[in-house]
C-alpha cells in the first residue's frame, strides 16, 4: 500500500509532460491525415475552377483553360499534387487564392483576427452568464427558478441566430440608433496599430482608450447574439453537469465537515463538474470561431466566415482548403487544450 | 451527552413523503460505543442524518435532539453548521466515494480545520500530519500532497477518519465504517477506532448492520426496525438474550460460526 504510494507520487512529476508530448504526436498525425482527406475531397469536387476564374467568356477557351491549369498545376495527377501542397504547406505556403489573388496565409491572417476577437468576446460572455445560471438552476432544481432557465436556455438554443441577429440590428441601429450598423471600426477612423490584431486590445496597447470604446461598441452587438445561442447551450450542460456531481458522497462528506454551502458548491462541486463544462466552452469556442458566417454577412464584420463562403462559391481551391486547415487546426488545438486542461484538473487522468 | 427523543423524519420522493423514521428515543453516553444496529432501510442513518441536518431537501424533521445542553433540531442551519464536523463528526461508509477525487489530501484534511478553528496555513498542515500520524498513515508529509485514488481502500478509510477527527469533535457518527472494506482490513480499524476513543475520550455512535462488528465494539446496542427502535440494551443483553422477535431474528440470519 505505502509503496505503491511512494512510487505513485514519484511519477507524477512526469505524467503532464508525457500526456502532452503524446497528444502533440497525436495532434500532427490528426493533421497530416485531415489535410490528405480535404485536398482529395476539394480535387474531386464536381465543378471547373478554371472556368469558375475565367468566367463565361473566357472559359469556353480551350486554349485559356489548360494555360491556367497548367499555371495553378492543376494538369498534374492527384497524388502529385498532394505532395507539392503538403510540401508548401510545410514551408507556410497555402498557394494563391483565385478571387483575391494574394497568398492565403496573408488572407487568413487578415481576416481570422477579426472572427477570433468576436469568438473571445462572445464566448467570454456566454461563459459568465450561461456556467452562472446553469449552476443557479441546478442547486435551485425543480424550483420556479429552474423552469425559467429551462424555457430562457431552450429560447437561447432555439431562436435562429440569423432572425435574432436581424432584430436586433434593426432595433439597435435602425430604430434606436444606439449601436452603429455593422464593420469593426467607424470607416473613416484609422485602425489601431497592429499587434495583436485584436482591435480592443491593439487600441488598448497604443493607450486609445476612445478606440477601445468604439470597437467594443461595434462588437457589442454580434458578440451578444452570438453568445445568446451559447448562453443556453452552456447553461444546460453546466446544470446536467452540476447535477450529476451534486448528489456523489463526497458533497455530502463535505456539508458533514460543516463547510459553508458557498465552498461546498466552489471547492467540490464546480471542481468536479469542470472537466464537463471545460469540454463545453471549448467546444462553443470552436464553434464561433469556425461558423459565424450568419452573423458576419448581417454585421458586415470582416471574419473568416465571409471569406470561405466567397471562396467556396467562386471554387477557390487553395481558399477552401487553407480554411479547412484552419477550421481543423481549431478543433484539434481545441481539443488538445481539453485534453490537457483535464490532466491538469483531474490527477487520475494524469496518472493513467 | 446526546438524548433523542420523539425523532420523526419524513422524506420526499417521487410518491409523495414517506416517513423513515417514526418515533425514535435513544441516548448515548459520553465515552461509549454506541451500537446502532438493523437492516438496510430501518431508518437508523436517517436518523443521525436528521440530526446533523443532513438530508436531502424538504425533508420534514420532529422531536428533540438534545447534544451537550442544546436541541440540535431548533438550531438554525448556520449554527447546526457549525457543530457539523467541529463537535459532531460523520464517517461515511465507501472511502472510496467519501473523499473528493480531485482534491488533494491535505486540502481535505484542512480545509474544514481552517474554517471551524481559525487556523493558519501552515499551522493547519502541521496539525493534518499530525492527525495522518494518529490514524497510522505512513510518511504523512507525503500523503497530505498525495491524492485518494493513491491510496487503497483501507488507508483511505483512515484519512476519513482523520478528517473527521480533524476538529476535536466529541461524537464521531460512524456510518457502516467497515462495511466497504476488506475483512483482513476491518479489524485493523475497529481497533484504531477504539483506541482513539480512548485516547482521546471520543464518544462513538456506530451504525452497522454487520453483528460481527457491532459485538466487536458497541457497549450499548439499539436495533432499528421500520423506523422504531425495537429493542435496547447492553451487548450481552441484546445479541445474547434478545428479548425483540426482530434481534431474535436478526442473531438466527448469522452464518454458524
Amino acid at each position: 500500500m505505502t509503496a505503491s504510494g511512494v512510487t505513485g507520487r514519484r511519477r507524477a512529476a512526469h505524467p503532464l509532460a508525457r500526456l502532452l508530448v503524446r497528444r502533440l504526436g497525436a495532434m500532427v498525425l490528426l493533421l497530416l491525415g485531415i489535410s490528405l482527406v480535404t485536398f482529395v475531397l476539394t480535387s474531386l469536387v464536381p465543378g471547373d475552377p478554371a472556368r469558375a476564374a475565367l468566367g463565361p467568356v473566357q472559359g469556353e477557351d480551350e486554349a485559356a483553360v489548360a494555360a491556367w491549369n497548367s499555371r495553378n498545376g492543376l494538369d498534374k495527377p492527384i497524388p502529385v499534387r498532394y505532395l507539392v501542397y503538403l510540401s508548401n504547406l510545410l514551408r507556410g505556403d497555402l498557394g494563391v487564392s483565385q478571387q483575391t489573388g494574394t497568398p492565403v496565409l496573408d488572407d487568413l491572417i487578415a481576416y481570422i483576427p477579426a472572427t477570433a476577437e468576436l469568438a473571445i468576446i462572445s464566448v467570454l460572455l456566454a461563459s459568465l452568464i450561461g456556467v452562472g445560471l446553469g449552476v443557479a438552476a441546478a442547486l435551485r432544481r425543480d424550483t420556479l427558478l429552474d423552469q425559467v432557465l429551462r424555457v430562457v436556455s431552450l429560447g437561447g438554443v432555439s431562436v435562429p441566430v440569423f432572425w435574432l441577429g436581424l432584430i436586433v440590428l434593426y432595433l439597435g441601429f435602425f430604430v434606436f440608433d444606439l449601436f452603429p450598423g455593422g464593420g469593426r471600426i467607424d470607416p473613416l477612423a484609422i485602425p489601431p496599430a497592429e499587434i495583436t490584431h485584436l482591435y480592443t486590445l491593439d487600441a488598448l496597447f497604443a493607450g486609445d482608450l476612445a478606440a477601445t470604446g468604439a470597437a467594443l461598441h461595434h462588437l457589442a452587438l454580434p458578440a451578444a447574439v452570438l453568445a445568446a445561442y451559447n448562453i443556453g447551450y452552456i447553461a444546460r450542460f453546466t446544470r446536467t453537469a452540476v447535477l450529476e456531481v451534486i448528489n456523489h458522497d463526497y458533497v455530502r462528506a463535505a456539508h458533514a465537515k460543516g463547510l459553508p454551502a458557498r465552498t461546498v458548491v466552489r471547492r467540490y462541486v464546480l471542481r468536479a463538474a469542470l472537466p464537463s463544462m471545460i469540454q463545453i466552452l471549448g467546444f462553443a469556442f470552436a464553434g464561433v470561431l469556425t461558423g459565424a458566417v450568419l452573423i458576419e454577412a448581417i454585421f458586415s464584420w470582416p471574419g473568416i466566415g465571409g471569406y470561405a463562403y466567397r471562396a467556396a462559391v467562386s471554387l477557390d481551391l487553395p481558399a477552401i482548403t487553407g480554411v479547412t486547415m484552419f477550421v481543423a487546426v481549431v478543433y484539434i488545438s481545441v481539443n488538445f487544450v481539453i485534453d490537457v486542461l483535464y490532466g491538469v484538473i483531474d490527477p487520475r487522468i494524469r496518472a493513467g | 451527552m446526546l438524548t433523542v427523543a420523539g425523532l420523526t423524519v419524513a422524506v420526499p420522493t417521487p410518491n409523495g413523503p414517506a416517513n423513515v423514521v417514526r418515533g425514535v428515543d435513544l441516548e448515548v453516553r459520553a465515552g461509549e460505543v454506541f451500537g446502532v444496529a438493523g437492516e438496510s432501510g430501518s431508518g437508523k442513518t436517517m436518523t443521525f442524518l436528521a440530526l446533523l441536518g443532513l438530508l436531502p431537501a424538504g425533508s420534514r424533521v420532529t422531536g428533540e435532539a438534545v447534544f451537550d445542553g442544546r436541541d440540535l433540531l431548533a438550531l438554525s442551519p448556520a449554527e447546526r453548521r457549525r457543530v457539523r464536523g467541529r463537535d459532531i463528526a460523520m464517517v461515511f461508509q465507501d472511502p472510496m466515494t467519501s473523499l473528493h477525487p480531485m482534491l488533494t489530501v491535505g486540502a481535505q484534511l484542512t480545509d474544514h480545520v481552517r474554517a471551524h478553528l481559525a487556523m493558519g496555513r501552515r499551522e493547519a498542515r502541521e496539525h493534518a500530519a499530525a492527525l495522518l500520524a494518529d490514524v497510522r498513515i505512513p510518511d504523512p508529509h507525503g500523503a497530505l500532497r498525495s491524492y485518494p485514488h493513491q491510496f487503497s481502500g483501507g488507508m483511505r478509510q483512515r484519512i476519513a477518519i482523520a478528517v473527521a477527527l480533524a476538529c476535536r469533535p466529541k461524537l464521531i457518527i460512524a456510518d457502516e465504517p467497515t462495511t466497504a472494506l476488506d475483512v483482513t482490513v476491518q479489524a485493523g480499524l475497529l481497533r484504531l477506532l477504539d483506541e482513539l476513543r480512548l485516547q482521546q475520550g471520543l464518544t462513538i455512535v456506530l451504525i452497522t448492520h454487520d453483528l460481527g462488528v457491532m459485538s466487536a465494539l458497541a457497549q450499548r446496542v439499539s436495533v432499528f426496525h421500520e423506523g422504531r427502535i425495537v429493542e435496547t440494551g447492553t451487548r450481552q443483553q441484546v445479541l445474547c438474550e434478545p428479548r425483540h422477535p426482530y434481534t431474535a431474528g436478526l442473531l438466527a440470519a448469522l452464518p454458524p460460526a
